[in-house]
């Protein structure tokens, strides 16, 4: 795959969330490593209610 | 940001080119003016305003500081503040800013011709909307990421900041009521309509199951399934209007459809956000940047020619969709597109958190805005590139043309935009819907605009399936938008009688999540419960009263903008967002005045009241009109109350601000600032 092609696909699976299981693993591997880290699963639905709790949609 | 190495030609050009296209638009109006001179006149004037006034607001007014660590940089904890690439946040802010406001807002303004609106979408864009974003979205950054409640309450007070929250709930309720009412006119009495949005149901489940259960967190995967599905549904829609027995189960009366929405509403609303709520907003944001995306391009390529009037008679105040002159209303009409309150809300929430520097803050406050500006002129273009007459035909609610479709079409010819019973009916034929007369709300006609664009641009005609698949695509998103907006109004109704009953502000608290999402839904609901049982179709009550409430919350974050700059000691620059906060205070105020004390009764409510009750107490009206008299009448009531009301917040909060800036400016006040201290950011250069 191409480099160009290779950085629209990252985008997008940044701007649609896509990634952001991979985000959190690393970031807590590098963070906390001796805390266990959360499923995919259970991540994903702490997110969802997260990021509902406010204003996240307009007219 | 100035770099003087880098040649001015390009921005002149542009200016010129921009010169030409608005004098194409405005002055030398010929027989017809092409959409091309539309499309062009609003890219230059938006790349141009971003280039020099945005960019001189970014240095100047707000002196952006690049140096300056963001919340994001320093709170980061990988989920809420996330140090975000611009084009990243630039994303995520005009998707959540772009909602189906800056569609039907342009379509209904259209009565008054193409000029009036486009003028202010590009005028209002520029100089208020965008300023308001980026500012908004500045402060917020600058205090890690307080909503703008937040920062009313900091800044003017509990006054202020109690007015700001009670002015946001109710904003809500209006702005849901309406787009439900949107909904159900182009669900009435169409199976197809019907049936494809019924399927967004199951499919959105569906989706919320697999991301969950299946692959949890495939974002990519989950909608590439449920876009799939959804496009079935379209064509499944299609068989199903017209087979002999499943066709009658999806024709239904507007009100059967309205408690349906109703009831939808409170279970999306009491339902966990994974099953419905998350899955039906990565559905819906995808179709909607795909579609506007999909129509841009095919106006750009197709360059229709814009068939409505420059300016039409209706200026004057008697146009059919809503009454009122064009000074006010036209800048009530178009709220979102131009100056929309509600984007502040999401500028000083999720989006401050992911801004990386400052140095972004100009793409993604102001560039949104400028996007989203874009969309709101492509809508006027799909709603002007009509016949007149078939735009009216589709516009005007049955009070105004009556429901026999001969008596409507020599109406609407009388006025001077000829159609035939003949058209009408062919053109309801190619869209597979039984008739198009009086579908109020803009929707089915900014769908017929569409359908008509993309089958031209795309060939092969399908003209019902492109029509279906533009309700789809407005459906979709409206619904997410009520289905969000009753999460967020209980959260905010939890949050209000949390003061009063400590309980009930526990928001996990499954009573009071039932008892919050119900009295919303309530709230909501008996809006859009009127404006169906009202011949005058609802859309010329609730949506002037949307506009002067989203005005309102506008006028609420200019005025907390304009307090904080003033305080900040930028003297006279805080003219940038103190212009734009007097000259929407002034014609809020007077659309609201008018809406109050107008003597014509399809302009004021009050007016309207005494009208009904007059003709009701003589026995003029039909039988099915006075049954359903006295609530209209105590609507009416209602309405003149709520407008009342938005107005004394408005100025509540003005009051506040010019109190406030006049003891600083005394020098007797000791507030300080609310902004964060400095820290430098890891990513400026060493001194």
């Amino acid at each position: 795959m191409s480099d160009a092609l290779r950085a629209l696909l990252d985008s997008v699976r940044q701007l649609t969330g896509d990634d952001a299981y991979e985000r959190y693993l690393s970031r807590h591997q590098a963070l906390h490593p001796e805390r266990p880290a959360l499923s995919p699963a259970a991540f994903y639905a702490a997110e969802v209610e997260r990021r509902y709790s406010g204003v996240t949609r307009c007219c | 940001m100035n770099l003087p190495s880098r040649p001015a030609w390009p921005w002149l050009l542009l200016a010129v080119l921009g010169a030409i296209s608005l004098a194409q638009v405005a002055v030398f109006r010929g027989e017809t003016v092409n959409a091309f001179w539309l499309l062009a006149a609003a890219v230059c004037v938006h790349l141009l305003a971003y280039r020099f006034y945005a960019a001189w607001i970014a240095a100047r007014v707000l002196v952006i500081d690049p140096t300056r660590a963001t919340p994001a940089e320093r709170l980061d904890d990988g989920r809420d503040f996330v140090p975000t690439h611009r084009w990243i946040a630039f994303g995520h802010h005009f998707a959540a800013i772009a909602g189906p406001g800056p569609l039907i807002g342009p379509t209904l303004a259209a009565q008054f011709g193409y000029l009036p609106g486009t003028l202010w979408i590009l005028a209002g864009g520029v100089l208020g909307g965008a300023v308001q974003d980026m500012v908004t979205l500045f402060l917020s950054t600058r205090r890690d990421g307080r909503s703008l409640g937040q920062m009313a309450r900091d800044e003017l007070g509990p006054v202020g900041g109690g007015a700001a929250l009670v002015g946001t709930l109710l904003i809500m309720l209006i702005l849901i009521a309406v787009l439900g009412l949107v909904v159900v006119n182009a669900m009435k009495h169409s199976p197809w309509a019907t049936s494809t949005v019924a399927a967004t149901i199951p499919i959105a489940l569906l989706v919320g199951l697999y991301l969950r259960y299946v692959r949890p967190g495939r974002v990519l995967e989950g909608t590439a399934l449920g876009l799939l599905l959804l496009a079935s549904a379209v064509l499944g829609g299609g068989w199903v209007s017209t087979h002999e027995t499943l066709a009658p189960v999806f024709d239904h009366d507007p009100l059967p459809l309205a408690g349906a929405v109703i009831v939808y509403g409170f279970a999306a609303a009491v339902l966990p956000v994974w099953l419905l709520l998350a899955p039906r907003d990565y559905l819906s944001t995808f179709v909607k940047l795909g579609t506007v995306f999909l129509l841009a391009i095919s106006i750009a390529l197709l360059r229709p020619d814009i068939h409505m009037p420059a300016v039409t008679q209706f200026v004057d105040g008697s146009g059919p969709i809503f009454g009122g002159k064009l000074f006010p209303f036209v800048f009530i009409t178009i709220a979102c597109g131009a100056v929309s309150g509600f984007h502040s809300l999401i500028a000083s929430g999720t989006t401050p958190k992911l801004i990386r520097s400052e140095a972004d803050i100009r793409l993604v406050g102001y560039g949104s805005m400028l996007l989203e500006s874009l969309v709101a002129i492509i809508a006027m273009i799909a709603a002007t590139a009509l016949e007149p007459g078939v735009y009216f035909a589709i516009n005007s609610p049955a009070g105004a043309v009556g429901t026999d479709l001969n008596a409507a079409v020599a109406t609407i010819s009388s006025w001077g935009f000829p159609v035939s019973a003949e058209q009408m009916q062919a053109l309801a034929q190619q869209m597979g819907e039984s008739s198009l007369l009086s579908r109020t709300g803009g929707a089915p006609s900014l769908a017929v605009g569409m359908a008509s664009i993309l089958s031209a641009t795309f060939g092969g005609g399908l003209l019902a399936l492109w029509y279906h698949f533009a309700i789809m695509f407005e459906a979709v998103f409206i619904l997410t938008a009520l289905d969000a907006g009753t999460r967020v109004g209980r959260f905010m109704l939890q949050d209000l009688l949390g003061n009063v009953v400590p309980a009930l502000g526990r928001t996990g608290w499954y009573p009071s999540v039932l008892l919050c999402s119900a009295l919303v839904v309530a709230g909501w609901g008996y809006f859009l419960y009127i404006g169906v049982i009202d011949p005058n179709g609802g859309v010329n009550i609730l949506w002037p009263l949307f506009g002067i409430s989203n005005q309102m919350l506008a006028c609420i974050a200019l005025t907390v903008a304009t307090g904080i700059l003033v305080r900040s000691g930028r003297g006279r620059l805080a003219l940038v967002t103190g212009l734009p906060l007097t000259w929407l205070a002034t014609v809020t105020t007077w659309a609201a005045a008018e809406k109050l004390f107008s003597d014509d009764p399809r302009v004021g409510f009050l007016a309207a009241a005494a009208d009904l009750a007059a003709k009701l107490a003589a026995g003029t009206l039909p039988e099915a009109k006075a049954a359903v008299a006295p609530q209209l009448i105590a609507n009416q009531q209602l309405d003149a109350v709520l407008t009342t009301l938005f107005v004394v917040v408005l100025w509540t909060v003005i009051a506040t601000m010019v109190w406030s800036v006049r003891r600083h400016l005394s020098g007797t006040c000791t507030r300080p600032l609310s902004e964060a201290p400095y820290r430098r950011s890891r990513s400026a250069e060493p001194a």
